[in-house]
């Protein structure tokens, strides 16, 4: 069998608070392979954010192994984990966390100017992911000028510019309506489909049903792995999203 | 990241808040304005005080005879004839460190032209005294040796002189001045000499040679001359030198006891003169100390400003990471911003207190001298502030942990 995309082996996470340790991870065994479009699912408190920051490099795993794309990830310096943040992996977040009065196309930009990409080529990708999210009319708007799905899908524009492998997105549909909701799912299950690694975090059980495989964590382990056939997204006829993609 | 992409992001960091950035940048402005205006006006002062030094005249020594003592009462230098004109021979002659040496005779009166009239300072005096006090003739002639031994009722106008008597811009040479009713031939007019540092117009007098001063003007008082000997040393390192020899001889000469009191003074301009230019050498020093605690007072406003900012922007800083930052991107992104606000504060500085010297200079009638070594180091004095300042909040920027960042409200 091929090394999988991802592999957490036993990783545990504790922190000390104080006196007190916290055991966030307790010991979780994972493997992701690519184009997988995955759901954690887990009440608060349940390790699934920790899980989250681990396999976005924002972290180290306090003991076991995580390997990304064959990489063992603990040893690496900050230096090093920044650069794989940068071209494997993409972040969407609950609250999109666009730069204010930044325009959406230099917001697609971002990854690209640390990656050290030339003015042309930056402009070039960012208009390019921004059109394969449906708002290549929206480059020059700012996030306040936008609604609330125009912006995530501009995060997730942002999160696809690099080319990632990976796509980790935290509760992406938290601060979404239930339409634009699916809107983002569809765009999440088309991105599996070109074999990005989609790995969301919810805890809304209805959101979940369009992952292919679901996660559930309480108490810092996984507490049950299920694949499934996923619920096809099929976004209202009106959002620009559908009417991109084939 | 590249430099230009990482001062572009800087430059739209500071244009969101911009009467922020103004604000901060103000302080390194008004830092580098008074840096820079003080140090020229403080030039410029020393300039002036050259300046009327060097018209007083060069390398020059005077000679006051002595005072007077009656009942108890001390007259003060001058007040009593005790330089005869066999001294000033002496002094001429004797003394090696002496180039030239002049009498000078003074009285007050009124200078008559054919329509008008002007009361101003006769003085008599010698060939020499132009040599001594550096003013040469700008029309016609000087006095010369044979009008000392002839005493010709010849006359040599100030400038001021000839503007009142003749008006500005004409040339009186030829015609003939009533001084106490004793028409004067003018050969000469002086050259324009200026002020004095206390406001005395040294153009406002006429010249005439001893002999006729003597007859014509005021009464001479025999042996002794009624007012100073005005001398220049042989350079301006010489000037102790002649004034220390020139106390020996006229000591010597007026059979002074050792530890008795001389009977004469002499004034060393030369000295005074660095004297004054130590105490306005002081002033700039001083004025550029106050000026440059200004400055650091502006780095602190960038400092204070760029912590504010670090926080304001802790997610901004967070996303960043996220997406690829690394600590040193976020580090020299917020230097950058640190080192433009005080770099422009620095430049608008330049212009501020190049504008504000020029103007001050201006209202105070001085010369303005702008030193380009100042101008440089008052930019790069900016500039180390704002990465001096810039340093702590940009290493606090670039330590976040990006998940407590991102988290942060």
């Amino acid at each position: 069998m091929a090394e999988p995309l991802v592999r957490l082996e036993n990783v545990t996470r504790v922190y000390r608070m104080g006196d007190v340790e916290v055991r966030a991870l307790a010991g979780v065994t994972l493997d992701l392979t690519g184009g997988e479009f995955t759901a954690i699912m887990g009440a608060s408190g349940s390790g699934k954010s920790t899980m989250m920051n681990l396999l976005g490099c924002l972290d180290r795993p306090t003991s076991g192994r995580y390997v990304l794309e064959g990489q063992e990830i603990s040893r690496l310096t900050n230096d090093q984990l920044a650069a794989i943040r940068n071209r494997t992996i993409g972040f969407v977040f609950q609250s999109f966390n666009l730069l204010s009065r930044t325009s959406a196309l230099e917001n697609v930009e971002l990854p690209l100017l640390y990656a050290g990409v030339g003015t042309a080529e930056r402009h070039a990708r960012a208009a390019e992911s921004l059109d394969r999210v449906g708002l290549a009319d929206r480059a020059g708007h700012h996030p306040n000028q936008m609604s609330g799905g125009q912006q995530q899908r501009v995060a997730i524009a942002r999160a696809l510019v690099n080319r990632p492998r990976v796509i980790l997105a935290d509760e992406p549909t938290g601060n979404l309506d239930s339409r634009t909701s699916v809107e983002v799912m569809a765009l999440f299950q088309e991105l599996g489909r070109s074999g990005i690694t989609v790995l969301l975090v919810t805890h809304e059980p209805d959101i979940a049903q369009y992952a292919s495989r679901i996660l559930v964590m309480r108490d810092g382990r996984v507490l049950s792995d299920t694949r499934r056939e996923p619920r096809r997204a099929v976004a209202p006829p009106p959002a620009p999203a559908e009417e991109a993609s084939p | 990241m590249r430099w230009l992409q990482t001062f572009r992001v800087a430059l739209r960091a500071l244009a969101r808040n911009k009467m922020r950035s103004f604000l901060t940048a103000l302080g390194v402005v008004i830092g580098v304005s008074a840096v820079i205006a003080m140090v020229a006006i403080g030039d410029g002062a020393k300039a002036r005080v050259e300046q009327t030094f060097a018209a007083m005249g060069s390398n020059m020594l005077i000679v006051l005879p002595g005072s007077t003592t009656s009942g108890g009462m001390r007259g003060g230098f001058g007040s009593m004839p005790t330089l005869t004109w066999d001294d000033l021979k002496a002094i001429q002659a004797d003394v090696p460190s002496v180039r030239y040496a002049a009498p000078q005779l003074r009285a007050t009166a009124t200078v008559l032209s054919e329509d008008q009239n002007w009361t101003t300072t006769v003085y008599g005096t010698t060939p020499e005294y132009f040599l001594v006090r550096t003013w040469p003739v700008a029309h016609g002639s000087g006095l010369s040796q044979s009008d000392l031994d002839a005493g010709t009722k010849v006359v040599v106008l100030g400038q001021t002189v000839v503007d009142k008597l003749f008006g500005p811009n004409s040339d009186p040479v030829g015609q003939v001045v009533r001084v106490k009713n004793v028409p004067f031939n003018v050969i000469g007019v002086l050259s324009k000499k200026g002020q004095s540092q206390f406001g005395q117009d040294f153009d406002d007098a006429v010249f005439v040679p001893t002999s006729t001063f003597l007859q014509k003007i005021q009464g001479g008082l025999g042996n002794y001359i009624a007012g100073p000997i005005m001398v220049s040393a042989t350079s301006a390192a010489a000037t102790s030198r002649a004034e220390s020899q020139i106390r020996g001889l006229l000591r010597d000469r007026h059979h002074l006891q050792p530890g008795t009191d001389d009977d004469f003074s002499i004034r060393n301009l030369a000295e005074l003169a660095s004297a004054s230019q130590e105490g306005t050498r002081t002033l700039t020093t001083l004025l550029a100390a106050i000026a440059a605690v200004s400055l650091l007072v502006g780095g602190i406003g960038i400092m204070n400003i760029m912590l504010v900012s670090v926080t304001e922007r802790t997610r901004e800083i967070g996303v960043r990471m996220a997406v690829g930052a690394k600590a040193r991107d976020i580090q020299l992104q917020f230097l950058v911003e640190a080192l433009t606000l005080a770099v422009a504060g620095g430049l608008f500085g330049v212009g501020l207190g190049v504008a504000a010297a020029w103007r001050l200079a201006a209202s105070f009638g001085w010369p303005v001298l702008f030193r380009p070594d100042v101008i440089l180091i008052a930019v790069g004095f900016s500039g180390i502030v704002g990465v001096g300042f810039g340093l702590y909040p940009a290493h606090k920027a670039s330590r976040l942990d990006p998940i407590q960042a991102l988290r942060f409200e």
